[in-house]
């Protein structure tokens, strides 16, 4: 049995699941129920200055008949008295000595800081997390990602936090950036024991498009939010991979951003995440979505031999490099197994008006007393994009394969600086 | 154990076909994930369905069935014989909707052939309590009391008397959902956890003297013969369980030119129209008292008969078999004889299938045949539980597998477990 036991910069849970600082960690109540239900951790809804939220608050994206792949809000910290909260937060200790509290703050002068510091860890916090990352409501206060975008300003006020605090200081950057790498280093030079990311990112989710307005509608206007949920894992991870692989940062990663089943953990984990924090699925199918990311992540590490998570922290990130030192040479074909084909064609229409032109009719195959035509591809100009595997609804029909033509693997760069030689340029004619 | 290859059944297609992995992949996709899930609570045996669907989605399988076998040793066949159209997904929310409920059978059986044939085992015995729980019968509610016993630590002996072991899973469920082989490989993979005695060819006849031998009982009987009609000629026709039981476990050959009958309205009629007709008996009349919409057997598999060209004479009353005929009478809507409505049906061969006898249990509290128990299968007699169908006379084999759980539980209790 592995071990899952994580540790994120010094604080410690039974496994590396937490929910992110959101309404699933609003309350005492709601947590413990969440630690029954197999979380390692949970970052408390971000403790300030007590605010009023707006309603409604939340939007989805539907794709098809998937509702909120993506989710939206314009929710803003906690509204509760700091006093029921810290109260709550010492219960949960008393009660889970074992699961990790990270408690998520946000407010404004040093003094401020210093103060809710020493109330949380009075509380009985494991770990803090502050928060920089709130791209709505909070920064127009000159809090939240007004502080994240701005590194002189990140390290200082995490300098304080690292000052005052007497367990580890995580900080939570924005994603709202253009390079996370400036921010992930501030936090790093302010003495952070780690980072976590990402936050939600500046979204309009719709549009009513009957009342003009854009979603979620409050009265008669709206406002931008911040977007999460399974679409935003993409982003998520490459900003984890950025930090993990910046030789001059090397402080942990708490990974964040659309993580809606073990697979997403895991990758997360191999491209240097610690932990991992939910937020967005917690919301739409409750505390219960852990037993499953449990067992598979027990399983993956059970197949794949890791005995703890430490082994798996970052695995992925040296394969992570930079568009200039991929192979130039090395070519792969799309294949289609006739066997598997159901003759829909989407790999054809897709190559035709998306791609290279390359995928044509090809022979009738009898298929439960219906003729199928499998589409053939044409290798000679096939440029191995990928496109046909994406559209394919068969899993395992289409399949890229390597080509073995020859030419010595060589770089962009090795081209640029050694004259190494590419290969024939497929398909520009 | 063994039963030999060319039993008659093996000639029966699964009615409702295993899914391919990207099958199963898809409709579990398509699972709502509901919280307070109305199909966990019409599950006998509360299964975390919408968690073992989801794992599936996930690619994980074999959390997949150990959810299902934590909840329901017997996952497997309950997945193939269970009737769902009136069970889970019968309360599944996408009957609100007016689409097609999630193929939950299937996709439970998807989970748990992967486990059987990967071999994943989930549970291990308890820690040895030094206590002895004696089991008669070995069919689902005493494998199902036995797997969990076993958990808790205690010793147990399964006592059967017949040769094969499985009790109506192996000898009495239709060919076209398991197979008997099937039913006795989750045998194996429930004594599979280690320590369970199996004692086949051997009947007991006094329950409470078995306590002598035992720290405790669980009684798990099962029902007894075929009722009979009380006509003459009678002696030429055959009880549909024992039947049933010859073509499950042995061969039986049957004229297929000539036309065939069963009398009964019940599940065991409808499988039995149904397997005559898979063993190509051509023409397989349905005779029964009541009126169609009223008749106990599920509408959901008299629908796949009558898809199967079975036919049906009702409000009919047998009388008399004789020279090739099936002599009968209508009935009213009282169920009273119409004067003058004799007729006759043609059946060289006749079924009976109006229900199964209650077994004698000497020493112990009966109503109806039935042994008198508490909400957890305790009997009159201190120390002696039971569940399964001698108990609630006659429901299904997902009916047993959780009252023998159930008593298990209760029987932990007795002998001082928490
Ligand atoms: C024809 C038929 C088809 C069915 N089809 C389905 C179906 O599709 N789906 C479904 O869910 N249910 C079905 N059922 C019902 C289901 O099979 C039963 O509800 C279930 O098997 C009951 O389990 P049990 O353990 O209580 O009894 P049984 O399965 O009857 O097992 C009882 C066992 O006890 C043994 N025994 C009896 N007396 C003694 C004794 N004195 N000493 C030792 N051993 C003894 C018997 O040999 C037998 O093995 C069907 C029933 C019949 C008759
Ligand atoms: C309704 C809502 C409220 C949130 N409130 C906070 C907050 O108070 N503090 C914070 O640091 N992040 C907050 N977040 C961001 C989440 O913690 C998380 O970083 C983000 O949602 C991405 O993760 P996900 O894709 O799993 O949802 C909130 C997110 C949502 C959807
Ligand atoms: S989810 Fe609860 S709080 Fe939110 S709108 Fe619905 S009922 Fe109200």
């Amino acid at each position: 049995m592995p071990n899952l036991q994580a540790n994120t910069g010094g604080i410690i849970s039974p496994n590396p699941f937490w929910l992110a600082s959101a309404p699933p960690t609003n309350s005492g109540p709601q947590i413990m129920r969440a630690f029954d239900a197999g979380w390692g951790g949970a970052v408390w809804k971000t403790l300030g200055v007590p605010i009023q939220n707006v309603s409604s608050r939340f939007g989805g994206l539907n794709v098809g008949t998937k509702r909120a792949v993506g989710f939206n809000n314009i929710e803003l910290i906690t509204d509760r008295p700091l006093e029921s909260n810290f109260k709550e937060i010492y219960e949960v200790k008393k009660r889970y000595p074992k699961h990790a509290v990270i408690v998520s703050l946000m407010v404004e002068t040093e003094q401020e800081w210093k103060e809710i510091i020493k109330r949380s860890i009075d509380a009985g916090a494991d770990g803090l997390e502050l928060n920089f990352g709130c791209p709505h409501g909070m920064c127009e206060r000159g809090m939240g990602s007004a502080v994240g975008q701005e590194p002189k300003v990140n390290e200082r006020i995490t300098s304080w936090a690292v000052h005052y605090s007497t367990v580890p200081v995580l900080v939570k950057l924005t994603p709202n950036v253009s390079d996370i790498r400036p921010h992930g280093l501030a936090a790093k030079r302010g003495g952070a024991h780690g980072v976590s990311l990402i936050n939600t990112i500046k979204s309009i989710i719709g549009v009513d498009i009957d009342r003009f307005i854009p979603e979620p509608r409050v009265a008669g206007l709206s406002t931008n939010g911040g977007y999460c949920g399974a679409a935003v894992k993409p982003i998520a991870l490459h900003m984890c991979a950025s930090l993990a692989r910046e030789r001059d940062f090397g402080i942990p990663i708490s990974g964040i951003g659309g993580v809606s089943n073990w697979r997403d953990a895991v990758e997360f984990i191999l491209l240097g995440s610690s932990s991992v924090q939910v937020c967005t699925e917690v919301m739409l199918r409750g505390y219960r979505v852990v037993e499953d990311m449990i067992e598979g992540l027990t399983e993956y590490m059970t197949t794949h031999g890791f005995e703890t998570i430490d082994q798996m922290v970052g695995k992925a990130v040296p394969q992570y490099s930079e568009w200039g030192d991929l192979d130039m040479n090395y070519e792969t074909v799309a294949k289609i197994d006739a066997d598997k084909c159901i003759g829909c064609h989407l790999c054809l229409v897709a190559c035709d008006d998306g791609a290279h032109q390359c995928i044509h009719p090809g022979e009738n195959v009898m298929k439960n007393g219906m003729a199928v035509n499998v589409p053939k591809i044409d290798e000679s100009e096939c440029v191995g994009c990928n496109l046909c595997q994406i559209v394919c609804p068969v899993e395992g029909c289409i399949d890229m394969v390597a080509v073995a033509n020859g030419h010595k693997p060589a770089t962009w760069n090795q081209h640029v600086s050694e004259g190494a030689k590419l290969r024939h340029k497929k398909g520009s004619h | 154990m063994d039963i030999p290859s060319d039993r008659s059944e093996v000639v029966f297609q699964d009615f409702k076909a295993a899914f391919t992995p990207a099958q199963a992949v898809t409709e579990a996709n398509r699972c709502l994930f509901c919280a307070d899930a109305p199909c966990v609570q019409a599950c006998p045996t509360e299964i975390e369905i919408p968690q073992f669907i989801r794992k599936i989605a996930t690619g994980n399988l074999k959390g997949s069935a150990r959810t299902i076998f934590d909840s329901n040793i017997l996952g497997m066949s309950c997945a193939r014989v269970c009737p769902v159209e009136v069970l889970c997904a019968g309360a599944c929310v996408y009957n609100h909707r007016g689409e097609e409920p999630i193929a939950i059978g299937k996709l439970q059986r998807y989970a748990t052939d992967e486990a059987f044939a990967k071999g994943w085992r989930f549970f291990t015995a308890g820690k040895a309590t030094g206590k002895s729980v004696g089991l008669v019968g070995a069919g689902p509610a005493s494998l199902a009391a036995a797997h969990e016993l076993r958990r808790r630590g205690h010793a147990v002996t399964i006592y059967d008397k017949r040769k094969v072991v499985g009790g109506l899973n192996t000898t009495g469920v239709a060919p076209y959902k398991m197979k008997s082989d099937r039913s006795l490989d989750e045998v194996r993979y429930v004594l599979g956890i280690g320590g369970i005695e199996v004692k086949t060819g051997v009947e007991v006849t006094d329950f409470v003297a078995l306590q002598k031998q035992h720290d405790a009982i669980f009684i798990g009987v099962g029902l007894g013969a075929d009722s009979k009609l009380g006509i003459p000629g009678e002696d030429r026709t055959h009880g549909a369980v024992e039947m049933i039981e010859k073509l499950k476990l042995g061969r039986v050959a049957f004229d297929k030119t000539k036309p065939a009958v069963v009398v009964g309205g019940g599940n065991t009629a409808l499988d039995a129209v149904r397997e005559l007709k898979g063993l190509g008996i051509d023409n397989v009349t349905l005779v029964y008292r009541g009126q169609e919409p009223s008749m106990s057997g599920y509408q959901h598999e008299w629908a796949a008969a009558k898809l199967e060209n079975v036919r049906a004479q009702w409000q009919t009353q047998p009388v008399a078999y004789e020279g090739g005929v099936l002599k009968c009478v209508k009935l009213d809507a009282a169920k009273k004889a119409i004067a003058g409505s004799d007729f006759a049906v043609p059946a060289e061969l006749v079924l009976v299938a109006i229900g199964q006898a209650k077994l004698a249990v000497p020493g112990l509290k009966v109503e109806k045949g039935c042994i008198v128990a508490d909400e957890n299968g305790a009997t009159s007699v201190r120390g002696v539980f039971t569940g399964g169908d001698c108990m609630n006379g006659g429901k299904e084999v997902v009916n047993a597998a959780a009252e023998g759980k159930r008593a298990a539980i209760a029987i932990d209790k007795f002998l001082g477990g928490k």
